[in-house]
């Protein structure tokens, strides 16, 4: 649980995080998404205390960020950033095992560790393990960055827009890896991205930031159907929202059980702008879905139960 | 058409494969074997005496040849047989020479053999840029082998330059572990003031403007004139403090002397910590803090081993300008083959000032291929 109560960060004379409080869940992938110089990465670094607050409080576990060792506090919480940072002086296995290193594992553990790891990120080339960050690819090194940050199983993850530099099939391929190990590990993940895409696809809850406060915070739906304001609403696409929507919601929950259909089926778990992607390639304006059941045409623009 | 192909055939003579270098070579090597005395014979060790050039036609053939190889794939091989001939040339020469003659009698190298021995040196060193690392590391150490075996079996003995070493054995050995000294407590006290320093002002830029600007005034301080003035502080410090006086401490001396030189090493030092701080990826340094390294962890761990190569290469150029500096502390008794220099420009002794001079080159030599060793031994991975 991460909890910012009434934090305020200026240089200068320049405000970058006005009187802000919110609250990260245990287990919650929360996005934070705003602009860039909206505070939102500054925000984030509040919580390892790379960034120092003028007032306020930031709590980790309910206890004061400020009071903790500052070591101790950063070695517990997971970091990722966008120019990802690998030692280019130490191989992939050794990037990883970054943090198991100084919280002083054995050396037995630190291995498994690794092994599991590049597994779980999909680097499971032959020979990986030992190479150096300037023989990888860009999604090679993200992975090794993800992997890093998640290496000693800490309940907190600070990722600042790591997967802004890559390009759009890898940077999918990195959001599924990372929601899926979200998921799976319960880990509370906080997010910073200027993609909304990349907000909605990934966040369990979102906070739009401006210029230093929040607009609003939600789950994606309700950024989406309800904007808090006109800005709010500029930001999260106008009419475009809708089509963004599209990206959030299932066939699960829009399909007709009771209908069927013929062709190739859908998974039930697929979202919706799949489900029209496919509709729009093949032409037609129902879909079978896998394990029975249909979707149609309408039940896609129809307004939402 | 023909008249306009002309010009570009000459320049394409010139650029195509490097040639450049082989024709001003070429020239410049002539010019020596024909204009310039190989050797000279002094009555003494104090007196010049007249040129004597024995084998001029030989000289200049041997040079054509060499040359003309140089636009063909042999270069490197006659190159390597002329920097190693000449001096066993000399040597024989020399020992001719002295055959008839009183027994003071010196022979001296000449403009000619240096000139012709620095060109084929540099010759051999474009010839073998193409080639391998092991194989221009094999052409070299087999010519210093040569020579070193050369010398111990007498090729040069009859030459003034080892006359004259043969005559301060002693004194040149002491004077040679004084250098060595020198310059190593110099550059132990410079590495282990000039990185902290350093340090400090890479994390404070502005006070680091103000280090390196006092530094870098220090060194236009002209050296004779730095040891010139500490004499006087030094005087005082041995007289107020007589414990410092017996530590050999005083106006003149080594004391002095590695002070001097530890101020003009600091700038290099200095500047060269603050680049290889700065050759850190900020971003590996940011990762580095934010996984929750310790101040020191990030320095051990991150900077000093991603710095090194550039704080290597400051102090390779540190070393070497502190071996040459250190000649010039010989003018306040700290010693050292700067003795030998000033002494021999005294006294007029052209081989013995040859003697210190060469010692200094080839110290420096020394220290700078040992630096170059510690480079590609310690690779890029650090």
């Amino acid at each position: 649980m991460i909890e910012f109560d009434h934090v305020h960060k200026a240089f200068g004379n320049h405000v970058v995080i006005e009187d802000l409080s919110l609250r990260v869940e245990d287990g919650e992938f929360f996005v934070l998404v705003g602009p860039s110089g909206s505070g939102k990465s500054t925000l984030l670094r509040t919580v390892n205390r790379l960034t120092h607050i003028d007032r306020g409080q930031v709590r980790v576990h309910g206890k004061d960020v400020a009071t903790q060792p500052i070591e101790a506090l950063r070695r517990g919480i997971g970091y990722a950033i966008q120019s990802v940072g690998l030692f280019p002086h130490r191989t992939v296995a050794e990037n990883i095992a970054a943090v198991p290193h100084l919280l002083r594992w054995p050396q037995k553990q630190i291995d498994e560790r690794v092994a599991e790891l590049m597994a779980l990120l999909k680097l499971d080339e032959p020979g990986m393990a030992d190479r150096y960050p300037d023989t990888l690819s860009g999604g090679q090194a993200q992975r090794v960055g993800v992997a890093r940050a998640l290496a000693a199983r800490p309940k907190i993850v600070l990722m600042d827009e790591p997967f802004g530099a890559l390009d759009p099939l890898t940077r999918e391929s990195l959001q599924a890896s990372v929601k899926a190990i979200q998921k799976e590990t319960g880990t509370t993940i906080l997010f910073v991205t200027h993609d909304m895409d990349e907000a909605f696809r990934l966040g369990d809850r979102v906070a739009l930031m401006l210029d230093g406060r929040l607009a609003q915070v939600g789950t994606p739906l309700e950024l989406i159907r309800s904007p808090a304001d006109e800005r709010v609403n500029e930001f999260v696409g106008g009419t475009r929202a809708y089509l963004r929507e599209l990206a959030v919601r299932c066939v699960r929950d829009s399909m007709r059980r009771d209908e069927s259909a013929d062709g190739d089926a859908i998974a039930p778990g697929a979202t919706l702008q799949e489900a029209l992607g496919l509709m729009l390639e093949k032409r037609r304006d129902r879909l079978a879905v896998a394990g029975g059941g249909a979707i149609l045409l309408a039940d896609i623009v129809a307004r939402p139960r | 058409m023909t008249a306009m192909a002309q010009p570009s055939r000459a320049s394409a003579l010139l650029h195509e494969r490097g040639r450049l270098p082989v024709v001003v070579l070429g020239a410049v090597g002539l010019f020596a074997s024909l204009a310039m005395a190989f050797l000279h014979v002094a009555p003494n060790r104090l007196l010049s005496g007249h040129p004597a050039s024995p084998h001029i036609a030989l000289l200049a053939a041997a040079w054509l040849v060499t040359v003309a190889a140089g636009f063909w794939r042999g270069g490197a091989l006659f190159a390597l047989l002329l920097t190693l001939g000449l001096p066993f040339l000399a040597g024989h020469d020399a020992a001719r020479l002295l055959q008839h003659a009183p027994p003071t009698t010196r022979i001296q190298l000449g403009a000619g053999f240096w000139t012709l021995w620095l060109a084929a040196a540099l010759l051999l060193l474009d010839r073998l840029r193409h080639l391998r690392i092991a194989w221009r590391v094999a052409a070299w150490l087999f010519i210093v082998a040569a020579c070193v075996a050369g010398a111990m079996a007498g090729a040069f003995s009859d030459l003034g330059l080892v006359r004259e070493w043969q005559a301060q054995r002693g004194a040149f050995t002491d004077a040679l572990a004084t250098h060595v000294t020198l310059s190593l407590v110099t550059l132990g006290i410079a590495l282990a003031a000039g990185a902290p320093l350093g340090y400090l002002a890479w994390r404070k830029r502005r006070a680091g403007g103000a280090v390196l600007g006092v530094l870098a005034f220090l060194q236009t301080v002209p050296s004779l004139a730095l040891f010139a003035l500490l004499i006087g502080p030094f005087a005082w410090l041995a007289r107020a403090w007589p414990a410092l006086g017996a530590l050999g401490f005083g106006g003149t001396g080594a004391a002095p002397a590695v002070f001097a030189l530890v101020l003009y090493a600091l700038l290099p030092v200095v500047r060269y910590t603050v680049a290889g701080l700065d050759a850190v990826p900020a971003d590996a340094r940011e990762a580095a803090r934010g996984l929750g390294m310790t101040r020191g962890q990030v320095l051990l761990g991150i900077q000093l081993p991603l710095g090194w190569p550039v704080l290597l290469a400051g102090l390779r150029i540190v070393a070497v300008q502190t071996i040459g500096l250190a000649a010039v502390a010989a003018l306040i008794g700290a010693g050292g083959m700067g003795r030998f220099v000033f002494l021999g420009i005294g006294q007029g002794a052209t081989d013995m000032v040859l003697l210190g001079t060469l010692a200094i080159i080839v110290l420096a030599l020394a220290a700078d291929l040992l630096f170059q060793g510690l480079m590609a031994f310690t690779g890029r991975r650090a």
